[in-house]
């Protein structure tokens, strides 16, 4: 069975699911013994959430109105 | 107003705030420059958009390429980018657990997690290296497949991996250094009922 660190080096790439079907079954393997890594799976799950959520952005007025002027300002002949 | 320009008007506007968001993320204070480039280039090219519910990725992928070309002459190759010290053991789960920085918390990591803000999370993602913060922020904040992102960012698929890893390390580092640096667990323990 893989080592601790083995599983943590491994464990984001499992969750975006980036490993060969060996190193699947190998960390699946791990974390079906080891409760520590099953935190530490839940905890990148987190991390992930927090990452994801950070994506979300309101335009401020300013670059609203600066981006709908050059949108006003194309010119239709550059249009493909 | 054309009808072209109208649909494209359209098309584009919804995906605006993300375009931006990830411009900030990937240039800083030439966000808007990049933002306003991008849609004049995909305003020329508006006919190769033949699946308008792609068009979130496709113009990503413009806004990908202006950056990537604009720091081209600045930036070194992959091959060139100095090999930082990165622990690349460190678990910030481990840490939280064994400094205990919440100790009347019975969700201690979910507790830590929540002292931050989303602006804090981009401060801590700005401090990091761009050969670090881009892949983390394409692929884990927007989502992005590994595979487009390495195509995006012209470098092998397993030197993006590497550069997540090593990047992911740096986050959970710079996580606990800012959480103590500007007294967020203070903040938190005190908010604990």
């Amino acid at each position: 069975m893989i080592s601790c660190s083995d599983a943590v080096r491994q464990l984001w790439d499992y969750l975006e699911d980036e490993v060969v079907e060996r190193d699947r079954a190998a960390v699946e393997e791990h974390l079906a013994f080891c409760r520590r890594c099953c935190g530490e799976v839940e905890f990148a799950q987190e991390l992930r959430g927090l990452l994801a959520a950070a994506a979300d952005i309101e335009l401020p007025p300013t670059v609203e109105a600066r981006l709908t002027a050059t949108l006003d300002e194309l010119d239709p002949d550059s249009a493909t | 107003m054309t009808s072209t320009k109208t649909e494209f008007r359209e098309v584009v506007r919804p995906h605006l705030p993300r375009l931006y968001g990830l411009a900030c993320r990937l240039v800083g204070d030439r966000a808007e420059d990049v933002v306003q480039d991008c849609l004049v280039k995909a305003f020329r090219n508006f006919d190769q958009l033949h699946d308008r519910d792609a068009a979130g990725g496709w113009l990503r992928t413009i806004l990908l390429n202006l950056v990537r070309d604009a720091a081209r002459s600045q930036e070194r190759s992959a091959d060139e980018i100095p090999v930082e010290q990165v622990d690349e053991s460190y678990s910030l789960y481990r840490k939280i657990a064994d400094e205990d920085p919440l100790p009347y918390s019975d969700t201690l990591h979910l507790d830590f997690l929540s002292c931050f803000s989303i602006p804090d999370v981009w401060a801590v993602l700005d401090e990091l290296p761009s050969h670090y913060r881009t892949p983390l922020v394409l692929v884990h904040m927007y989502g992005v497949p590994t595979a487009e992102v390495a195509q995006a960012l012209d470098i092998p698929q397993g030197t993006l991996l590497s550069q997540l890893h090593r990047g992911r390390k740096r986050f959970e580092q710079a996580l606990w250094e800012y959480a103590e640096q500007n007294d967020l667990l203070r903040e938190t323990e005190e908010a604990l009922p």
